[in-house]
């Protein structure tokens, strides 16, 4: 007969063990890397809390104390020299990231609408959201050697030629990020205007931008902030100045600037300055960081 | 018949474009393309422009340029070797510090470790990280780290000195506070473009790993890191991409010597940094120089972010089937 004796096999065979073993090698070595990651992920947030308590620190007690007025509209002090203030570099910084901000986000967005909206599978949009995302990655300093190749040279440094290096970076960062919030416009609101007879260009005006509005702004508000705390393209195109400026086509300072030039002084009085201006940076850059996530937010 | 006459029936909210409509809309198609066709031309204008102004130093010095380890304005003599390694060694050591922890945050956020309200705000504190200006951390690395590592370093170099990475004591700045100041910029970039990998996986694939009966971390050593692979290592190359081109606080941490050494506590020097502190008082002849170590600077970034996008729009496409 070649009936299967069943009952022998299960006899001999007990059930696995299926309830979690604490001490078996894999749950342990479960339990180490999971402490591992926790640590990892501590230890990573270290160097921002550090920053921002020596920023509190070193730079609050100048601009959160008495002498907060001279702090933002004063000039940089010179050598041996109390006092002084960040003032030409505040103003200077503001100047060329609208400099910077008038120029790329009309050109920035309009791109975006022709790569997002009008032709999005033709060679130009390809090709120029390829290179947008590409010149993501090219070092900033290089739009400072180009604007110093192709103004500089002619013109010398000039508030002009800071804020069009500014400008070529937040380009980059506009077409993409405005590209993506129109991307997100579902296609039947954009069918139901082309319904009724609209035009490409009404559909965008009337439907597209409105809806995308709050993306839009979201990456234009990054776009501003990244250009606020740029520094290397500023080197050699705006140069520095003691002064406030008079006009855009001359020496400016800016905030990053100052810093890196007072960073390497052997005067206490500028370091502590430097620490000033990358507190009063760091609140701009965070703060439109802040507002660009709350403009962001969806709204359900 | 009146019933199929559309001529009068037809609202002034719907209807046919008009001519001026028509035109206006062909204009604003116009100028959408030109400003896309912009970032076109404004690529290859840079490229060209950097690669005319720096023509002439390329004639001159070829590829001794690349070899040479001299810099040195009053004889002529223009090489740059040094900086590409400083470059190279330099973001090499970011990468493998940046990467590690910004593939384990990556892991800690998306894979169930905390709860997703405080993984969002985790989240944001490492965007926030991303978003503090490399001079600050300039400014931090000079006064903060380079006097908590010297301790450190002076006691690595007294006991392990015949060690080549330890060879040399921290006098200052070196490559030590600049690659780690790297590793912490580096750190958001890694991390973002790793959760995204991570988000990209169907939640199901992570059921069944569990259904097999895995522990957590066979899941995602076996299963989720496996499959977010070239995800992971589009991150790895754009965070490389990134430390490549940092200046700034590498200008301000690395200590701007000219020379090639395998110690972590040496000052060194990278191309962006070269730039960085030279450009602005050089002469014309050294401008051309710079020119051209801009254009090998260019070529390297180049290269290294083309092959990340490639490998990241290789991604999308394996996991949204475009």
């Amino acid at each position: 007969m070649s009936t299967i004796d069943l009952s022998a096999d299960t006899a001999e065979r007990p059930l696995p063990q299926l309830s979690r073993q604490g001490l078996e090698a894999r749950a342990l070595k479960s339990g180490v890397l999971t402490g591992l990651t926790w640590l990892a992920a501590v230890l990573a947030a270290v160097p921002l809390i550090s920053v921002i308590y020596m920023l509190m620190v070193q730079g609050g007690a100048r601009l959160f104390g008495s002498g907060f007025v001279e702090v933002l509209t004063g000039l940089p002090p010179a050598g041996f020299e109390q006092g002084g203030g960040i003032g030409p570099a505040i103003v200077g910084t503001l100047a060329m990231v609208g400099v910077a901000s008038l120029i790329s986000i009309p050109i920035g967005i309009l791109a975006a609408i022709y790569n997002g909206v009008l032709e999005p599978r033709s060679w130009t949009a390809n090709t120029s959201r390829f290179l947008a995302k590409v010149l993501t990655g090219v070092p900033s300093i290089m739009a400072g050697v180009f604007v110093y190749a192709v103004l500089v040279i002619h013109w010398g440094y000039s508030a002009w030629a800071g804020g069009i290096a500014l400008s070529v970076l937040m380009l980059r960062t506009v077409v993409l990020a405005a590209e993506e919030a129109m991307a997100q416009v579902p296609q039947r609101m954009k069918d139901a205007a082309y319904g009724m007879g609209c035009t490409r260009t009404q559909v965008i005006w009337k439907v597209v931008l409105p809806t995308g509005l709050p993306g839009i702004l979201t990456g234009v508000l990054l776009a501003v902030a990244g250009a606020a705390g740029e520094s290397a393209p500023l080197l050699f195109t705006a140069l520095f100045s003691n002064y406030f400026i008079s006009q855009l086509s001359e020496p400016t300072a800016s905030l990053s600037i100052l810093i890196y030039n007072f960073s390497g002084m052997p005067f206490p009085n500028q370091i502590e300055l430097a620490w000033t201006a990358s507190l009063v940076l760091v609140l701009m850059v965070l703060g439109f960081n802040i507002l660009a996530r709350l403009i962001g937010q969806p709204k359900v | 018949m009146s019933l199929f006459n559309f001529g009068d029936s037809v609202s002034p909210i719907s209807g046919p474009p008009s001519a001026l409509e028509y035109a206006n809309d062909r204009i604003f198609r116009g100028i959408s393309w030109a400003s896309a066709f912009m970032v076109i031309a404004l690529t290859a204008f840079i490229l060209w422009e950097v690669g005319r102004q720096a023509a002439p130093a390329v004639y001159a010095y070829g590829l001794d340029f690349i070899t040479g380890t001299e810099w040195n304005v009053n004889k002529g003599a223009f090489g740059v070797l040094p900086e590409i390694w400083g470059t190279l060694y330099s973001s090499l050591l970011a990468l493998a510090l940046g990467g590690l922890f910004g593939i384990a945050i990556a892991i800690f956020l998306t894979q169930d470790f905390i709860h997703h309200r405080l993984s969002l705000v985790f989240r944001t504190v490492i965007e926030m990280l991303a978003a503090i200006p490399s001079v600050v951390f300039g400014l931090w690395g000079i006064y903060i780290l380079i006097p908590l590592l010297k301790p450190g370093a002076e006691w690595l170099h007294d006991q392990f000195g015949w060690f080549p990475l330890f060879s040399t004591d921290l006098a200052g700045p070196g490559m030590a506070p600049a690659a780690l100041v790297l590793a912490i910029m580096i750190l958001p970039t890694v991390a973002a473009i790793t959760v995204d990998a991570f988000h990209r996986i169907p939640y199901k694939v992570k059921e069944a790993a569990y259904g097999m009966g895995t522990t957590r971390w066979e899941a995602i050593l076996k299963v989720m890191v496996p499959t977010a692979s070239s995800g992971i290592l589009a991150a790895l190359v754009l965070g490389f991409g990134r430390a490549l081109g940092e200046t700034m606080a590498l200008a301000m941490l690395i200590g701007n010597a000219n020379q090639i050494s395998l110690s972590l506590f040496s000052p060194a020097n990278t191309l962006a940094s070269l730039l960085a502190s030279t450009f602005p008082e050089a002469g014309q002849l050294e401008v051309q120089a710079l020119m051209y170590a801009a254009l090998v600077l260019l070529a390297i970034t180049f290269l290294v972010n083309v092959l990340g996008q490639l490998v990241q729009q290789y991604t999308i496409r394996k996991f949204e089937g475009k």
